[in-house]
């Protein structure tokens, strides 16, 4: 990961997202292998990697009776900030997440999205380089999370390094760079477009009516590799180089067959259709092997 | 309404009429007015404090409405609520099965609590969920997405018109997620309605229509592609431009950008339709501003929702 990158883990619960993030911040020991933060080796030297880090876990303590400065002095010390210092940081930090009107106010009487705001604060109190975020925005709503992300995107321009995970693609889709994790091992990383492009020209979106009779033309089809029902519409992946003509071919059969169709039409990969070929690349047959149990 | 749509309806399942909650004097649900049909999947979205919830509260009865009602299948569920809550489901996000028991012994036990142990019922709600086979593992021992399912068959099990789901598929990946959702349609065929909440997009789009709730009310509700063509009314745009947080400056004040938000390492703009993208790739150029590349993209339904809902 280098500075001022936001790194996102993808991967379902058990993936090994958790694991990997207290691995990183010592609190759990490697058997094999090697963790680098700012060149200082974890294992032999972790304290002093440790300075370098800002924790935020999934449940995270805050101080109910101590007021939002407060909890930011108790974190400010723990992680080494000097009795000089701790004060402009946490105000220029509270600013920065937009909870500077709240310094006074009791850390028990925030709503959730300003509690996350000071967990995020009092992980970044020390002014450390490589922020961990684990699950952050579980339970947040999407407006919450909005903002949350637009506070991460800002602190690259501080050159901070962000290694945030997450089960949702719509939020692993805003990091610069995805990382698949699947059983504890690195399914496919790059940025959300270079992950894209593996599949680019292989998917063709379909709104036509009824949605059932749409899903079987669709699934008979010699060229389409994999129908994905979506509410209103359908997914489909197509074997690669056949795009044109299978969506010509099925516009056709469609309409043929008596479907109401709104549309056939190229669309760009989403990052949930490459991983779930990527999950079926690695277990061929899994799908069928749950559908029919 | 998009013709993504049939032509004809089924007949509504629910209806809701003016819907409203005031809690002293906080509106928390203000006139909501929908129908929803048979064998429909309903998606809502909205941030906390939206409504979402204590709508939900009044439509499993278990709340009164200050104003307003709903029907579900013609009972009112202000003066029939008893019977309301013998032809709903619910599944919570923090379901409630019991580890020790089996998966069968899980959907009997429900079974005997809605009073209808009728034969038969446990293997078909087995075989529908998928779980036929691993009827006899005990719930605890279940993955997560198994498990899922497993909590959408005790929801079932009494044979409801209407379920609702809370962020059902939360923590699987995709294909687990997908597996659960065909169930969820397999139940609609059979006129199974189905009511998601969720604050995931990853979820609403697999849903047939999608309501987008902000203080109490719904401000737009049709199919995820219908939301996108029509709610937004702008179009959206991927906008490259380093550096980039005053290239977000400079867009946010461009004449025509409604909304403009930093999008990993671009940013993504809300414009009114036909925006000179020429002239603000040219006034970007002139700032100083270096990479600078416009292109037009598909809206993404967090888009129609941070439009419509977000600040």
């Amino acid at each position: 990961m280098g500075a001022g990158e936001i790194v996102a883990l993808l991967g379902p619960d058990g993936a090994g997202k958790t694991t990997l993030m207290r691995l990183v911040c010592g609190a759990l020991q490697l058997q094999a292998g090697q963790i680098r933060l700012g060149g200082i080796d974890l294992r032999s030297q972790v304290e002093q990697a440790r300075t370098h880090l800002g924790y935020l876990p999934q449940q995270f303590s805050l101080y109910p009776e101590l007021t939002v400065l407060e909890n930011l002095r108790f974190f400010a010390e723990v992680r080494g900030v000097p009795a000089g210092e701790w004060r402009p940081r946490a105000l220029q930090i509270l600013d920065f997440v937009g909870l500077g009107e709240f310094a006074d106010r009791r850390a028990g009487a925030l709503s959730g999205g300003m509690r996350q705001k000071l967990g995020l604060a009092a992980a970044l109190v020390h002014r450390p380089k490589v922020l961990l975020l684990d699950e952050p925005t579980g339970g947040v709503d999407p407006v919450t999370r909005q903002n949350f992300w637009q506070l991460l995107i800002r602190l690259l321009e501080e050159a901070v390094g962000v290694l945030i995970s997450t089960p949702y693609m719509d939020e692993a889709a805003r990091a610069q760079r995805v990382v698949f994790l699947n059983h504890g091992r690195v399914l496919a990383e790059g940025s959300p477009h270079t992950l894209r492009q593996a599949l680019a020209g292989r998917v063709l979106e379909v709104a036509a009516s009824p949605l059932r009779k749409v899903g079987r033309i669709a699934a008979a089809d010699p060229r389409v590799e994999d129908v994905q029902a979506m509410g209103d519409r359908f997914h489909l992946r197509v074997a690669a180089g056949s795009l044109a003509p299978t969506q010509r071919r099925l516009d056709r059969s469609l309409r043929q067959a008596g479907c109401a169709v709104s549309f056939v039409r190229a669309v760009e990969p989403t990052l949930e259709d490459v991983y779930v070929h990527l999950l079926q690349a690695e277990q061929p047959g899994r799908a069928a092997s749950e559908v029919h149990d | 309404m998009t013709d993504t749509q049939p032509a004809t309806r089924p007949f509504p399942v629910l209806q809701v009429i003016g819907l409203s909650k005031q809690f002293g004097e906080f509106t928390a649900v203000d006139d909501l007015n929908f129908e929803v049909s048979a064998g429909e999947v309903i998606g809502l979205l909205g941030p906390n404090g939206s409504g979402k919830t204590t709508t939900i509260r009044m439509l499993l009865g278990l709340l009164s409405p200050t104003r307003g009602t709903a029907n579900l299948l013609g009972h009112d569920i202000r003066s029939e609520a008893e019977t309301i809550r013998s032809k709903v489901g619910y599944m919570s996000q923090r379901f409630a099965l019991y580890d020790e028991l089996t998966a069968e012994e899980n959907l009997r036990f429900y079974a005997g609590v809605y009073g209808m142990p009728e034969a038969g019922r446990i293997e078909e709600v087995l075989e529908s969920i998928g779980l036929s086979s691993s009827a006899s593992m005990r719930a605890g021992d279940l993955p997560t997405g198994w498990r899922q399912r497993l909590a959408l068959g005790v929801a079932i099990v009494h044979r409801p018109v209407l379920v609702f789901l809370d962020e059902p598929t939360s923590g699987v990946d995709p294909i687990a997620r997908r597996l659960f959702w065909n169930h969820i349609y397999d139940l609609a065929d059979r006129g199974v309605t189905a009511m998601v909440t969720t604050h995931h997009m990853d979820e609403a789009e697999y849903c047939q229509r999608v309501g987008i709730m902000r203080r109490g009310r719904l401000l737009a509700l049709d199919t995820p592609t219908g939301l996108k063509q029509t709610a937004l009314r702008g179009e959206a745009w991927d906008i490259y431009a380093e550096p980039l947080l005053r290239g977000l400056q400079a867009v946010q004040a461009a004449p025509g950008v409604w909304r403009a938000t930093l999008a990993s390492d671009h940013l993504r703009a809300i414009a009114e339709p036909g925006l000179a993208s020429a002239k603000l790739e040219a006034s970007l150029n002139a700032e100083g501003l270096t990479g600078v590349r416009l292109s037009r993209v598909q809206p993404s339904l967090e888009d129609v929702f941070l439009a419509l809902a977000g600040d």
